[in-house]
């Protein structure tokens, strides 16, 4: 008992051993990936301001929502929503890879990878593909 | 008795059931719930942004303030605003560790989110129920 207590108080005193931090590691996709999943979901954090400004200036009338409008369509407007369709579906298709990882499948190496990928090749495709429909349906940039 | 008991108990011991949030694995799940919900949500909310694309301001008005629009809106907003909020706590908790800053930036967080998920559903209330 004793014993015990002195191993436990000796552990206390004594530094713990630290992880290595993140530099030391070479970048893998996976990590890359991690980090972007939780850099998109603080961007959609902010991002909220810019559906909360859209809702509210819908609310206010006519000429509030020319202000957004004419803000969203301007060059600066349209990049940043850009970021934000980029975001959001790279944040949406992160998710369900955690949800898989999260079941315990997909964790093999090259299953990891090939997941992982996916979600990086899928996000740039629909965000390209649903920007190009909109260009398409609104006849172009205007 | 109580005093040695105290002092042999262990880090595992102090944590199991807590950890930094000192809410045990409630957040972990909740972020689970909410992001199943947002897949769909998100998707709705996507089709809905793409829909109303161009569409000058009297039309814009009468789709959100239509009941299923609106409704599915309120539904993203309010499952948007639980699943950031966890997030941003999570990430705060994990880079921030002097204890006034931590909890004025959780506090923060709190603000932040209650601000812009309110506005957002008074926005759609009141495009709902017109005035």
């Amino acid at each position: 008992m004793a014993e015990l207590e002195a191993r436990s108080m000796t552990g206390m005193q004594r530094p713990r051993p630290l992880s290595p931090h993140l530099q030391i590691y070479r970048p893998m996709l996976t990590m890359v990936m991690s980090i972007v999943h939780r850099i998109t979901g603080a961007a959609l954090y902010y991002g909220m301001l810019l559906i909360a400004w859209w809702l509210i200036a819908a609310a206010s009338g006519p000429n509030a929502y020319a202000t957004f409008e004419a803000f969203i369509g301007s060059l600066i407007g349209r990049l940043i929503l850009f970021g934000y369709t980029w975001a959001l579906i790279h944040h949406t298709l992160g998710g369900i890879r955690h949800l898989i990882w999260d079941t315990g499948h997909g964790l093999e190496p090259a299953e990891r990878e090939m997941l992982t990928l996916a979600t990086l090749v899928g996000s740039i495709v629909l965000t390209l593909l649903l920007w190009g429909v909109g260009y398409l349906t609104m006849g172009g940039p205007r | 008795m109580i005093e040695s008991s105290a002092r042999r108990m262990t880090p595992m011991r102090r944590v199991r059931g807590l950890g930094s949030a000192h809410s045990g694995t409630r957040g972990f799940w909740h972020q689970r719930v909410t992001a199943v919900a947002g897949i769909p949500l998100t998707i709705a909310f996507v089709v809905i942004v793409a829909g109303l694309l161009g569409r000058n301001h009297a039309a814009v008005v009468q789709i959100l303030g239509s009941p299923v629009v609106a409704i599915i809106m309120l539904l993203f907003i309010i499952n948007t605003a639980y699943h950031m909020w966890i997030g941003m706590q999570e990430i705060l908790l994990d880079y921030f560790h002097e204890e006034y800053t931590k909890l004025a930036l959780l506090m923060a967080n709190t603000f932040f989110v209650f601000a812009v998920a309110f506005a957002c559903i008074f926005a759609i209330l009141k495009l709902s129920f017109g005035v």
